[in-house]
């Protein structure tokens, strides 16, 4: 089984939070081979505009009952027609695309910031029987959310939110190197925005810590065809964020 | 006569023979093997692939796609492997299937046109389409595509340089497209294709930046149809090599409109981001066209455009 571009059926599309909407699709061909860290590339019309397809992680997956959540915020015009999708109607749904995370690690610490808690929700439950503690940080508290979708499967939730609504105020990356002191964590896995991930990458290379992180490009294809999403290596080799990422070893990014 | 069925769709353009009309379009398709868990690369007219330099080239940094209305901008500036990474590993790939490999070369000078020409002979590809018309990079590229001179002093040496089909791939940023296309066709173009993107631009209203990293980009999608058509069949009518038409086709009907209007071949672009099957839905769509009209081979299009 490989990629496909299937008719995903709509069975739910719900507000969880503010802008943010929970979708869950069945789509059989990709739930059951989809691993953590992988994307979907949505059609959203018939029309010509908007023309492109939509990225988005896959937040969780059930294999069994042939399902996949997507949580989404609406930014634009793309996301603005998801939020119309009613049960029962279908969606152009390609995937599963990207390599996923790496699973290797004993005491995960997954660090995730606003949208990019999405796909380390799936990533969590992989490691459900290792106790996953996750650093989360979003605007404020109505990104409350976050917590609850991790709870029962990461043991360990620490917050921060801009504005100190919640939690430690600050960033992810002003409470990374205590909670690194504190505790032997063997892997990092980030997901979220450039400057969090890079930050992330610079304090995990200093406490020497292996680190995954998850990339955010503006994406065409999806499928490594039109190079529209690359970014910098450091071995000098320019990397397709959609088939190379979206999840890179922290090192192999130029920052 | 009456054909077989399964030869309606056949053309041979230039030499290269093609079982469906309908090509993809440099730069949008990869090197096809992208697409082969979706589309069986067998059933694909001709596979054009990404536009290749003599040395591996990065492309341009910050944003490089941005979408429009019913289009896309994008500024990727030619990344490529090499050619001499093409020929290695991924040629060797594409052999398997049985389609038409179409390389798309470009280069800085004349001369490595040229040298790219030479070095892609006796390979296993079936023809070469010279860019010269890439609006992305700043020598090479469009600065050959938009003066008759040094677009016919290109394909003359890349003519002199090699044994395959050569096809001009020619820029819509030009006041005069049946120009170029003459002098193409003078120079020894054994097939020209067009059109290559339009030169755009976005800005974001909030940063007050442009939206792309090279600040400008190439557009194209179903927004630049229309140009796009009224430039093949003003190149069409300039010339008597076959034209290969493209430029925002989605459907059979739009690859219908561009041989009527003169095209022998169409390639499919921008579409096989929004939709994978796109090349092999167009050439059943043109099928099922002919068959309705009681025609018998897609040849029977080209041209018939009645502006009288
Ligand atoms: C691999 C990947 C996974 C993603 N996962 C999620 C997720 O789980 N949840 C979520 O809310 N968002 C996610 N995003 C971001 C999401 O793709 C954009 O928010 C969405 O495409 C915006 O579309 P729009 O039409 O509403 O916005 P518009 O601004 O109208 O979009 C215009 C164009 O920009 C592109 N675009 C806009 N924002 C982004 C962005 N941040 N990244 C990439 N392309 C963008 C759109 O795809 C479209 O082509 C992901 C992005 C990538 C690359
Ligand atoms: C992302 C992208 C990359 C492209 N790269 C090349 C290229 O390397 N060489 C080339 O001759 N044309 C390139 N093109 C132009 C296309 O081959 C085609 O001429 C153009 O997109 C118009 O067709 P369309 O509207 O169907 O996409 C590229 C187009 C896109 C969208
Ligand atoms: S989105 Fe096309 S190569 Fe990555």
């Amino acid at each position: 089984m490989a990629k496909t571009c299937v008719l995903a059926q709509i069975i739910e599309n719900s507000v969880i939070a503010g802008d943010v909407f929970k979708l869950i699709v069945t789509a059989p061909a990709i739930a059951g081979i989809a691993r953590p860290g992988q994307f979907v590339h949505l059609r959203l019309t018939d029309q010509l505009d908007p023309l492109l397809r939509r990225p988005l992680s896959i937040a969780d997956c059930h294999a069994a009952n042939g399902t996949l959540t997507l949580i989404y915020r609406v930014v634009g015009r793309g996301t603005m027609l998801m939020t119309k999708l009613q049960p029962g109607d279908t969606v152009d749904c390609m995937g599963p695309l990207g390599n996923g995370f790496t699973l290797t690690g004993q005491r995960p610490l997954l660090v995730g910031g606003g949208m990019g808690l999405a796909p380390l929700v799936m990533l969590a439950k992989a490691f459900c029987s290792r106790p996953a503690t996750i650093l989360m940080g979003g605007r404020n508290e109505q990104e409350l959310f976050w917590p609850n979708m991790y709870a029962g499967v990461c043991p360990n939730i620490h917050i921060t939110t801009d504005d100190g609504s919640i939690g430690y105020r600050g960033f992810t990356i002003d409470v990374l190197p205590g909670l690194l002191e504190k505790e032997k964590f063997d892997v990092i896995y980030a997901c979220g925005p450039h400057v969090m991930l890079q930050g992330v990458a610079a304090i995990a290379a200093k406490y020497k810590i292996p680190c995954q992180v998850s990339l955010e490009e503006y994406m065409a294809c999806g499928v490594g065809a039109c190079l529209s999403c690359t970014c910098a290596g450091t071995s000098g080799k320019r990397h397709k964020v959609c088939t190379d990422g979206p999840v890179f070893w922290a090192e192999e990014v130029a920052w | 006569m009456v054909s077989n069925v399964n030869d309606m769709l056949a053309v041979n353009i230039a030499g290269i023979k093609m079982k469906t009309p309908v090509m993809t379009a440099s730069g949008t398709f990869g090197f096809g093997l992208e697409y082969s868990d979706f589309v069986d690369l067998n059933q694909v007219g001709a596979i054009v692939v990404k536009g290749t330099t003599l040395a591996p080239k990065a492309g341009n940094s910050g944003r490089r796609m941005a979408e429009t209305p019913a289009g896309m901008l994008n500024s990727i500036g030619l990344e490529n492997p090499g050619v001499e990474e093409f020929i290695h590993t991924i040629m060797p790939r594409l052999a398997k299937y049985d389609v038409p490999v179409i390389v798309n070369i470009s280069g800085n000078t004349v001369e490595e046109y040229g040298q790219l020409a030479a070095r892609l002979d006796k390979t296993g590809v079936a023809g070469l389409e010279v860019n010269i018309s890439c609006p992305n990079v700043k020598q090479g590229g469009i600065a050959f595509g938009t003066c008759p001179d040094s677009a016919a002093q290109v394909v003359r040496e890349v003519k002199a340089k090699t044994t395959l089909p050569v096809i001009a791939k020619l820029s819509p940023n030009v006041t005069d497209i049946a120009l170029m296309a003459k002098a193409v066709e003078a120079a020894g173009a054994d097939a020209i294709s067009l059109i290559n993107t339009l030169l755009g631009m976005a800005i974001d209203i909030h940063t007050w930046r442009p939206v792309l990293g090279n600040i400008v980009g190439g557009f194209s999608g179903p927004a630049v149809k229309p140009v796009a058509l009224r430039m093949v069949w003003q190149a069409a009518n300039a010339v008597k090599v076959p034209v290969i038409g493209m430029g925002g086709i989605m459907t059979a009907a739009d690859a219908v409109e561009f041989m009527l209007a003169g095209a022998s071949a169409v390639a499919v672009g921008t579409a096989n981001f929004v939709n994978p099957y796109a090349a092999v839905e167009v050439a059943g769509g043109i099928r099922d066209y002919l068959t309705e009209r009681g025609l018998n081979q897609v040849s029977q299009l080209v041209g018939k455009v009645n502006c009288g």
